[in-house]
């Protein structure tokens, strides 16, 4: 198809999606209106398991069954990665050249917030039942946070404090430990990703029942497949040469 | 201003749609895909929007049952719209990079035949 005609399709397509989307929203309820079912029953079922975050509560309480789907999705795209970017027949894997330019205020600021930003991402997955967080999002913070090194240092020098075998299998236990905490949950608790632990106080650190171990299960998870993921990447630009023919 | 929000997620949604049809490059077609996600974000907080409400994080004790905290579930589902976001967007740009070596340009208007 050629570009015009695409572009004609698209004008087409585009303007009746608007139009039947906005007719759509004309009936929604208002924007910033206080009428929230799904929160009248959130709320009181969060409050019950003592959660604080309530955002945490419906992630890996109320739709932890959802959450094991989504980190299967995230599985299986790191595998996916991983397949599509290994070194074909016709490449080979060089050792990178040393370290390049860096600017002296980047490695300054690299070195000193590489330890900040790997405990901001502890607290963030092991506060995830009480403040803003959970594994997803200190996972992200942990796996990208230690690539500082890679920007401050050298390749060579994140190579060296990244083990990529015991990561691959850090991925594969937080995967697996929340389905095995889920099938726990069956037996404990009479229902898949069931209630494991007593629920403690609400607002302490160790309360909230599972919601502590599946997040924590999610942040080894997430912080090894963002690793992995990022390896595949680096090693594809800076190690992986076609060879040439001669 | 009743609807604004949504029509912001329309447009977004739709602008990113409009730049992977006119795209010369697959990574900037990735990169559309990625904004046009964003109008979903948008849409589901707005949502889950309320005036004059808090978040729903609280500190102990626990509070009243109240009126004024805004939707928690579309908040946890916009997480998991990013996580399926981020993934496809790994996936996409791990295909860009297999067919920039294979077919030798990375522009979808001369990938016009499959190739083993």
């Amino acid at each position: 198809m050629s570009r015009n005609a695409r572009l004609a399709m698209f004008g087409l397509a585009g303007a009746g999606a608007a139009v039947m989307f906005v007719v759509a929203v004309i009936a929604m309820p208002h924007f910033g209106a206080t009428h929230h079912p799904y929160r009248d029953a959130a709320l009181p079922a969060a409050v019950r398991h003592a959660t604080a975050n309530v955002v945490s509560s419906v992630n890996f309480d109320l739709r932890a069954f959802d959450t094991l789907g989504e980190e299967t999705i995230l599985l299986a795209s790191v595998i996916g990665v991983a397949v599509l970017l290994r070194p074909a027949e016709d490449e080979t894997e060089r050792q990178p050249l040393g370290r390049g330019r860096t600017l002296e205020l980047t490695r300054l600021m690299g070195y000193v917030f590489l330890p900040v930003t790997v405990m901001i991402g502890f607290i963030t997955v092991a506060h995830g039942a009480l403040t803003p967080g959970g594994g997803f999002q200190g996972g992200v913070v942990l796996g990208t946070g230690i690539h500082l090194l890679y920007v401050a240092g050298s390749y060579r020098a994140l190579e060296r404090v990244r083990p990529e075998r015991a990561l691959e299998g850090g991925e594969a236990l937080g995967a697996g430990a929340f389905a095995c905490f889920g099938v726990a949950g069956a037996f404990a608790a009479a229902a898949f990703l069931g209630n494991l632990l007593p629920l403690g106080t609400f607002g302490d650190l160790f309360s909230s029942g599972s919601v502590l171990l599946l997040s924590t299960a999610v942040g080894v998870e997430v912080a090894s497949g963002v690793i992995v993921l990022l390896a595949q990447f680096l090693r594809q630009a800076l190690q992986v040469r076609e060879e040439t023919q001669e | 201003m009743r609807i604004y929000a949504y029509l912001v997620a329309v447009f977004v949604l739709l602008v990113g749609a409009f730049g992977i049809v006119r795209s010369r490059n697959l990574i900037h077609a990735v990169v559309c895909l990625s904004v046009s996600q964003a109008g979903t974000y948008i849409l589901l907080l707005a949502i889950g929007y309320q005036k004059n409400a808090t978040p729903p994080v609280f500190g102990s004790p626990p509070p009243k049952p109240t009126k004024s905290i805004t939707d928690p579930l579309v908040q946890a589902m916009t997480l998991t719209d990013i996580v399926v976001s981020a993934t496809v967007t790994a996936l996409l740009l791990a295909i860009a990079v297999q067919v920039s070596k294979r077919h030798g340009t990375v522009d979808p208007n001369e990938l016009a035949a499959l190739r083993g």
